[in-house]
């Protein structure tokens, strides 16, 4: 809680001491920020891997599988958890049923992509050489279908970074509670703060996911050197 | 040839047959037995079966009725990835693992029935020279390979375990005619070496006949038309669909396929250089002709003389002894042979030695009464 300030003002973007003297609760909710998209996102790929494989193995259940997720990322994220409140209060289990939700239709989407897109001829000549279907899949199809995954990880990790700040309306919005604290307080320094910062983690997440990436698909590196 | 001359068969299908759902016929009734060691290849138009039978054989795809013996066992009993590791597969595409360098795609058998690391690394090591490709390929991934270098690591991916049966899917196929030609020469030598029982698909009329040591030869909606030798189905095509299949130029491609050793050369006219030209004369009338074959003393071949020019100057070794550009060795094709008679002012084909001695001379009588 920050001990809010005398209002400033209004030509003042940042007033560093106020800064100096949060460091600690901005350290917090930037730790809070990390561990919500973190827990977002891996709920949301533990549940669109079977989704995915499910539309894979079953094509006829794609359209159903994304015109339901898809429902549900077009469900306005206020109106979202809100609607949670009743069953799961403001826990965070609100917020990250809410964000895992989000993060549904585009790692679904791409899982799906990624493994259709796996060449015809490899994966009959994995069937061929004899691996059994999950071998296969996991040693043969996934690592293949990785680049594709890792873009939808990408777009759903920054999405969601985005998405947490809302959250902060029902108590659990790591630095989204910047914002809140500075519209109630009218003073900018925790907005431009939040901005900046939610900003920086996006970028560095993202930057963290491509070096991942490329630790995984060596193959991939050396098509460029 | 009787099916025990040639050893046993290790792959057999009993009246096999593959409808697909919607009602088309791929494969009608098939029988066909392929023998150990032996190539066989399936060819015909597409839409003949000839891929639908090859992928029944490793069972990706399943037959609707008959039955197939693979190594005496049949193979609705095994299960597919056991019955699939122990046969190889090359297909038209390769489908090389890319994610995999050259040396873990070509272990990957080896890894599948888990073998320790150390006999892994070493038959790689082996595999590679095998197919003729350098060590350095082994941390490669498969598109830092050319085509037909992609095509070599398919075949030693294949051969892996040394499995005894292998299954080609136009394996030549996506690679430029001369690289082709190179592959299939390699692919034949390497056949001779390892001796696998190979099903080998093609549309390819020419490349059955090169590669094969039978064919089978099917017509659309999966009828085998005839399954023989290359050298019986040229000489005895059992259909009109056979014969048009083989194409016109039947008797030359026969050829192709028939040694100059299987005709007995003839002895021809000959002299030396130090023969009086009076004997050219007489050895030219005596075989018919208005020329003469020359030799030195150790029957190594010169070339040849007008026999008239001989006379004139009065010693064979006188006249203008002209070269016989093209000879043919006993290993060569009757085809080479005729090739060397329509070059030829002669019109006949001279047969010589590794030592370049004169064996004889082959006729274009010789050669129609062989292939009528």
């Amino acid at each position: 809680m920050t001990d809010g300030p005398a209002p400033v003002l209004a030509a003042e973007l940042i007033r560093w001491s106020w800064v100096g003297d949060h460091l600690d609760d901005i350290r917090g909710y930037l730790f809070q920020h990390v561990e919500l998209t973190g827990l977002a996102l891996l709920f949301g790929i533990v549940l669109a891997f079977p989704l995915a494989l499910a539309a894979v193995r079953w094509p006829r259940l794609y359209g159903p599988i994304l015109a339901f997720t898809g429902v549900l990322f077009t469900i306005p994220s206020l109106a979202l958890f809100i609607l949670l409140i009743p069953f799961t209060g403001l826990s965070i289990r609100t917020a990250l049923i809410g964000l895992t939700i989000y993060t549904l239709l585009i790692l679904v989407r791409n899982m799906v992509e990624g493994l259709r897109g796996v060449d015809r001829d490899v994966r009959e000549a994995a069937q061929a050489m004899g691996f059994s279907a999950t071998r296969q899949l996991f040693q043969v199809e996934l690592p293949l279908a990785l680049p594709v995954i890792m873009a939808g990880v990408r777009i759903a990790t920054v999405t969601t970074i985005g998405l947490v700040t809302i959250t902060a309306l029902i108590g659990w919005g790591g630095l989204g509670r910047l914002f809140i604290d500075g519209f109630t307080l009218d003073f900018t320094t925790p907005i431009v703060v939040g901005i900046v910062l939610s900003a920086a983690l996006a970028f560095a997440a993202d930057l963290l996911l491509v070096a991942v990436q490329r630790q995984l698909t060596p193959w991939a590196r050396s098509r460029r050197g | 040839m009787s099916p025990e001359e040639r050893g046993r068969q290790l792959i057999s299908f009993e009246s096999v047959t593959k409808r697909f759902p919607g009602g088309t016929t791929a494969v009608d009734d098939v029988d066909l037995e392929v023998p150990e060691g032996d190539l066989t290849v399936l060819v015909g138009p597409s839409g003949c079966g000839k891929t639908t039978s090859l992928r029944m054989i490793n069972r990706m795809i399943e037959a609707t009725s008959g039955r197939i013996v693979v190594d005496g066992r049949d193979i609705s009993q095994v299960d597919p990835p056991q019955l699939r590791r122990r046969i190889g597969y090359v297909i038209q595409q390769v489908g090389l693992f890319p994610h995999r360098s050259i040396g873990e795609n070509i272990a990957t058998v080896p890894h599948l029935v888990g073998w320790d690391s150390q006999r892994i690394r070493d038959r790689v090591g082996e595999l590679l020279e095998l197919v003729g490709l350098p060590a350095e390929v082994r941390d490669r991934y498969p598109h830092q390979l050319s085509g037909g270098q992609r095509q070599r690591v398919g075949v030693a991916r294949a051969l892996a375990v040394d499995p005894p049966i292998m299954l080609m899917d136009e394996p030549f196929g996506a690679v430029d005619p001369i690289v082709r030609s190179r592959l299939q020469d390699e692919f034949l030598r390497l056949q001779q070496e390892v001796r696998k029982t190979i099903v080998f698909v093609t549309h390819d009329i020419d490349e059955a006949i090169k590669m094969g040591d039978r064919i089978a030869i099917f017509r659309q909606g999966g009828h085998l038309e005839q399954y023989a030798p290359p050298d019986e189905l040229l000489a005895e095509p059992a259909s009109d669909f056979v014969a048009d299949f083989l194409g016109a130029e039947r008797g030359l491609k026969r050829l192709a396929l028939i040694p100059v050793s299987a005709v007995k050369a003839e002895s021809g006219p000959v002299v030396t250089p130090d023969d009086p030209g009076q004997r050219a004369v007489a050895a030219a009338e005596a075989y018919g002709s208005d020329w003469v074959v020359v030799v030195d003393a150790d029957r190594r071949l010169l070339g040849w003389v007008h026999a008239g020019e001989a006379a004139e100057r009065g010693r064979v070794g006188d006249a203008e002894v002209r070269p016989f550009q093209l000879q043919v060795l006993a290993a060569d094709s009757l085809r080479a042979a005729l090739n060397a008679m329509v070059q030829s002012r002669t019109g006949v084909a001279v047969r010589v030695s590794d030592g370049d001695r004169y064996e004889g001379i082959v006729t274009m009588e010789l050669l129609s009464k062989e292939i009528s």
